[in-house]
């Protein structure tokens, strides 16, 4: 089976009013279909950087960075969101749902883009919500929900498309500690039972501890 | 992504911020209604002076001495009763030649008084002019033969002097000479603003006693059909001019009157429709504004829908689509709102007001143009925004 995602030598700069500030400087990286990997590192480490690379919102300045069997250099803009909508799945930490938007249709926002018919559409959103255990509360708005059940709705969307990788930025972030095992448990659950790889992105010692392998970052370098 | 979604996430969009959509709408619904009630009333006023034009009489011939140029002073008439009998000749049908030599005067009945225009005219005039008598007989060929003091007064006139009583038989004094009322005119009515039941016709013979000339200020005739005038015309203004070497006559006819003043109202309504057109400008640069607006408060949102699949077309096509919804509901409401001001103008005022189904198509294509125009930017910038900055806005 090939690698969901790999990096080879990959350097980001920004340019930042004329300066050049480096927020990677160099990372090789194989996310393998199925794994379950953390990325820790301090603020301003460049994780959140390497995960915008990992998830296709952006692209290196140097190195190759192929996902789902792409080389991200040479895709246009389209070509990207695509690739996004197909391969990969993003939880945040501030959950990200549309407002005055159901469960339903949150979870069916990616399918959406993906051409499929309204009714398609929520079944595929309907049987994700299940697997979450949201099963009851589709009709609900964010406003309606807990941060926790806000954040599954979150996952669910991210997996609704059945994506190669799943990229969570510090997605217990803005949860109680018990919510956020809960919410852990669900993912790890996901990860083990569909096969997607999935990348937490993380400053938390304890959340980065339950993955199966751990990446340290440190001033834009992957440190041993 | 499917076009009947991004309808569906444009509505909801609209829906999610009523008050802004609607004070944006406003100013398209401004727009649109002002240029459809400003074109309805130039096209108003334009049919109503062709409709008076014509009411005239058909084929009509005018000629006066001078040039007819606008912007020329009018020229002194040279033309006398003598030239007027050299034309009827040339006609060969002395009831299709009316002539006009027109003077103010203050027409007086016992204590009330109006000044007003006083014409000596032919006994023919009822025939090449649409004109008809309300009560008594018009003027005849032995009131005008013998210089009879006899008087027919238009409406308002009448009115003046007479009130609810019948003036026919009754005495009036013209410039201090005493007249005998023998009819009243049917009223005209007013058209812009001038008074045509003003007026009051005395034989052409006795004017010039009264007024002390023998000139005669332009002579009309009504030509027995329409393909005739030109040749008319022709003969007419070559026989005054051999009669006058040094004096220049034109022949105008209805059409070219018609002619000349539809030009000027057509100017007239393209100026409206231009003021008008302006407001719907700052309609729309008032929806591009509320876009641009709505794009950096939605910046999080694109983010995510860029995220999750959205490619830069389809978030540039959602902003586009709210924009055209925007100022096509507007428009719509506006084309509403302008025929119902149109009609109540017509209704309510002297105004003739006409609406055109070009002026509806006119200001509907335009405020959705006007939606794509001002939309592109805002939808552009939404759909180039970067979606890693985008996520990360608060």
């Amino acid at each position: 089976m090939t690698a969901a995602a790999e990096a080879h030598d990959i350097t980001r700069t920004y340019d930042l009013g004329g300066i050049s500030v480096p927020a990677l400087r160099g990372v090789s990286l194989t996310v393998e279909a199925g794994d379950y990997l953390a990325i820790v590192g301090p603020s301003g480490s460049g994780k959140s950087t390497l995960m915008h690379l990992l998830g296709a919102l952006d692209r290196p300045t140097s190195g190759r960075l192929v996902i789902g069997g792409r080389e991200v250099a040479r895709l246009s803009a389209p070509e990207m969101a695509r690739l996004r909508n197909e391969t990969v799945g993003f939880v945040f930490q501030s959950f990200h749902l549309l407002p005055r938007t159901t469960a339903l249709d949150n979870v069916a926002l990616p399918l959406v883009y993906r051409g499929l018919g309204s009714a398609a559409r929520r079944r595929a959103a309907a049987a994700m919500l299940d697997r979450v255990g949201l099963g009851h509360r589709v009709k609900h708005r964010p406003n309606q929900l807990s941060g926790g059940e806000q954040q599954r709705v979150a996952i669910a969307r991210a997996l609704v498309t059945e994506p190669a990788v799943l990229l969570a930025d510090e997605p217990t972030g803005n949860l109680d500690t018990a919510t956020g095992v809960a919410v852990l448990s669900l993912l790890e659950a996901l990860n083990a039972e569909s096969g997607v790889a999935l990348v937490l992105v993380t400053h938390d010692r304890e959340v980065a501890a339950r993955a199966r392998r751990q990446i340290t970052m440190r001033d834009g370098v992957i440190v041993p | 992504m499917r076009v009947g979604e991004a309808w569906r996430v444009a509505i909801d969009a609209l829906r999610a911020n009523r008050l802004r959509s609607g004070l944006t709408m406003l100013g398209v619904v401004i727009g649109v209604a002002a240029v459809v009630v400003l074109v309805a009333i130039g096209t108003g006023a334009k049919q109503e002076v062709e409709r008076q034009v014509e009411g005239l009489g058909s084929n009509l011939l005018i000629v006066v001495p001078g040039r007819v140029d606008f912007g020329s002073a009018p020229a002194v008439s040279r033309l006398s009763l003598s030239d007027v009998d050299a034309v009827t000749r040339i006609v060969g049908d002395r009831s299709r030649v009316a002539v006009t030599v027109s003077s103010g005067e203050t027409v007086r009945a016992g204590t009330a008084s109006r000044f007003t225009s006083v014409l000596g005219v032919l006994e023919t005039t009822p025939q090449v002019f649409v004109r008809s008598l309300a009560r008594g007989s018009y003027l005849t060929r032995s009131d005008v033969d013998t210089s009879r003091r006899v008087a027919v007064l238009g409406s308002s006139v009448a009115r003046t002097l007479f009130g609810e009583r019948d003036p026919v038989g009754q005495q009036v004094s013209i410039a201090g000479v005493r007249f005998r009322v023998v009819g009243v005119f049917t009223p005209l009515g007013q058209s812009l603003g001038v008074d045509r039941d003003d007026e009051v016709h005395i034989p052409v013979t006795t004017a010039h006693r009264l007024l002390g000339t023998n000139r005669v200020d332009g002579i009309a005739i009504k030509a027995p059909d329409r393909d005739r005038i030109a040749t008319l015309a022709d003969r007419i203004v070559a026989e005054l001019s051999r009669r006058h070497p040094d004096t220049e006559f034109s022949a105008v006819t209805q059409e070219q009157i018609l002619g000349v003043l539809g030009d000027i109202l057509g100017v007239l309504t393209g100026v409206l429709a231009a003021i008008a057109g302006i407001s719907l400008l700052v309609g729309g640069v008032g929806v591009s504004n509320i876009m641009l607006v709505s794009v950096r408060e939605r910046t999080r949102e694109i983010g995510l829908r860029k995220a999750v699949g959205a490619r830069p077309r389809d978030i540039g096509v959602q902003f586009l689509l709210e924009a055209v919804l925007l100022t096509t509901l507007g428009g719509v409401s506006g084309m509403v709102l302008g025929v119902v001001a149109a009609l109540v103008v017509g209704a309510l005022s002297p105004v003739p007001a006409a609406i055109t189904w070009w002026s509806l198509a006119l200001a509907f294509g335009v405020s959705a143009a006007v939606g794509i125009a001002f939309g592109v930017v805002p939808a552009q910038r939404a759909g180039r925004l970067d979606p890693v900055e985008a996520l990360r806005s608060e």
